[in-house]
């Protein structure tokens, strides 16, 4: 089991060479299996970033220009030159506004960290303080005091990922059974193929302006967490399409072989479905969910930034309203966390794919 | 020629005196096309003793494929009817089990599940115990003994073939259908495949009708070989008794000294 599971990770492969170089077989091969799998995407990592601090060191360059230029008219000389200093010395207060180059994104993430080991000290320190209060108060029926200081970027990412899994199961119990009984009935799926068609491409935003309307109404009387109802039922929503095109994909695409199969063995409805048709529509029920998955994760960031519900796309937004010198720094790093948590989602779900189709 | 032929081969035909066990009368298959109805098949008779081994030969798209699975119940019939054993035929079962030219086992299933699949639905009152029974001992018998559990992906073509031969056994059906079942194999396993089926049949005495077309292996395996004609219109143009002594040995076949003119007349059918 552990062997498959490195095996259908893509963690074996890239190992291998390794392994084999340190056990001294095939050595020169390896060696080249090693500059393909290892130095070359290392060297294409460099040259990104090479690109990228020039770019940012030209931008910089340009804006800093422009801020001396624009002192220089507005107070004569000797604004200009207090401006050069201000800037040279590294002053927060005057910094050209633009891309940050590498190494500031670096510092950013570094100082993220920092912040987020001072708010999880203060939140222990917070807990420890009203434990004792807390059981008086549970114990009395009450609702507990929590923490509600401000959320480190840790909290943003793990709210992020509460929520997108929570869209994306919400996404999977409505496309999947939906998909099944679409994918069964011709007649079914040839009436409702023009609502599908329609909502597929609706933009995540007005789906989220339509949950807005109804959890407003539906939930007006109750005080659970109304933003995190409305970005999780929208990503849900918006998600949820390749798995219920897929999954009736898949059940009205059983091979015909199968279907003459189950009608010579006078299989029952119930059989039909549980034992023939789902087990061979599987591998594209779970296609639509890693597409799914992938689609909830792309519009979850767009959707946190409009909902105001806690999360990385709210972080975004913030640190760009926020104007701070290191804000563009942080937002940057952001994005290559989004990047990168996009990546490991999407590679679990292949893992799982991999496991479910059954044409090793 | 033909006919000459044939009263060389056949001087005596011995009268069966086995009971009828599938009979088509009059059928016919019309699939209606923008440009007029297109017909398969029309006025096609065919009765089958009981215990019998029929292959039915012809040229691609003759329609003996589609006669199948008419008899199958896969496939409507336009004129006529079937009967197995007296009772006209109404849609698919299992008393008139198939074996596709695909393998068609459920990839996702074992060996065993893929036999037991069937078994259930034929015998849902035996005993757990029992049912394994007769799956085990089908899969024994074409050769399977050891694979039970494997799954039916982790398969080779061959030995997929050979679970749904004991897929087809293990239902006890009336009759067999065998839509040429060994049209994908190559010739080695093809050859394997036909002891293998001779060997169980041999024990079972199912009523077996199997559309092939390869000469050799409709001589090998059958009792009767019908010829059809090539559609469109087709119909039974000739049959012809292969009185070989059973259980059969590929080599004694081959020898025989009757063996070439069964296949002369065969071929000189086929090729006119």
């Amino acid at each position: 089991m552990k062997e498959r599971i490195l095996q259908l990770t893509g963690i074996q492969a890239f190992l291998a060479p390794w392994i084999s170089v340190i056990k001294g077989e095939e050595v020169q091969k390896n060696v080249q299996a090693l500059l393909k799998s290892y130095i070359y995407p290392l060297l294409s990592i460099l040259l990104f970033i090479g690109i990228w601090h020039a770019g940012a060191t030209y931008l910089f360059n340009k804006e800093a220009t422009a801020k001396i230029e624009k002192a220089r008219t507005e107070r004569g000389e000797a604004g200009a030159l207090e401006m050069q200093n201000c800037i040279i010395s590294g002053d927060v207060s005057c910094q050209p506004n633009t891309l940050p180059s590498p190494a500031k994104v670096w510092d950013a993430y570094l100082s993220l960290l920092a912040d987020h080991k001072i708010i999880s000290a203060k939140k222990d320190a917070f807990e420890l303080k009203v434990a004792k209060t807390n059981e008086k108060r549970i114990a009395k029926g009450q609702d507990p005091i929590t923490y509600t200081g401000r959320p480190s970027f840790v909290d943003q990412i793990k709210t992020s990922l509460k929520t997108v899994f929570a869209g994306f199961l919400l996404a999977a119990f409505i496309a999947i059974p939906i998909g099944i009984i679409i994918g069964l009935s011709t007649t079914l799926r040839t009436s409702f193929n023009w609502l599908i068609q329609i909502l597929k491409p609706v933009s995540p935003v007005v789906w989220l302006l339509l949950v807005f309307m109804i959890v407003k109404t539906v939930m007006s009387d109750s005080d659970m967490d109304k933003s995190f109802m409305i970005s999780f039922i929208s990503v849900g929503l918006c998600s949820m399409w390749a798995t219920l095109v897929n999954t009736s994909m898949g059940v009205s695409t059983v091979d015909k072989d199968f279907v003459n199969v189950a009608k010579v063995l006078k299989l029952s409805i119930g059989q039909n479905i549980f034992k023939v048709v789902l087990p061979s529509s599987l591998p594209m029920i779970f296609t639509g969910l890693r597409i799914t998955l992938s689609v909830a994760w792309m519009v979850l960031i767009a959707i946190e930034l409009l909902a105001q519900s806690p999360g990385l796309g709210s972080f975004v937004w913030e640190e760009f309203q926020n104007g701070a010198s290191d804000s563009n720094a942080k937002i940057i790093v952001a994005m290559f966390v989004i990047g990168m948590i996009g990546f490991m989602l999407d590679r679990i779900m292949m893992v799982v794919q991999k496991m479910m189709s059954f044409n090793k | 020629m033909s006919v000459i032929a044939k009263d060389i081969l056949q001087p005596e035909i011995i009268e069966d005196t086995r009971p009828d066990m599938l009979v088509c009368k009059d059928i016919a298959k019309i699939y209606p096309t923008p440009k007029g109805d297109y017909t398969v098949l029309s006025d096609l008779q065919l009765t089958i003793k009981k215990g019998e081994f029929i292959s039915i030969i012809g040229h691609s798209g003759c329609g003996k494929s589609t006669l199948l699975t008419m008899i199958a119940g896969l496939n409507d019939i336009s004129k006529g009817a079937v009967y197995v054993d007296g009772n006209e035929v109404r849609g698919a079962g299992p008393d008139r089990a198939v074996v596709f030219q695909s393998p068609s086992l459920f990839p996702w299933m074992t060996a065993l599940q893929n036999v037991m699949i069937g078994v259930k639905q034929v015998f849902p009152h035996a005993t757990k115990k029992q049912k394994q029974d007769i799956c085990k001992y089908y899969l024994d018998k074409v050769g399977l003994g050891n694979d039970f559990n494997k799954r039916a992906s982790e398969l080779s073509q061959g030995m997929q073939q050979r679970v749904g031969i004991a897929r087809g056994f293990a239902l006890k059906p009336k009759v067999l259908l065998l839509d040429e079942p060994f049209g994908m194999l190559d010739s080695l396993t093809r050859g394997e495949l036909q002891d293998v089926l001779l060997e169980v049949w041999q024990k079972e005495q199912i009523t077996a009708i199997m559309v092939t077309h390869d000469v050799d292996e409709s001589i090998f395996l059958a009792d009767r070989v019908i010829m059809m004609t090539s559609g469109p219109y087709a119909k039974i143009g000739d049959e012809l008794r292969i009185p070989f002594e059973r259980p059969r040995n590929r080599v004694d076949i081959l020898e025989h000294p009757d063996y070439y003119q069964y296949r002369g007349y065969l071929m000189d059918f086929l090729n006119h």
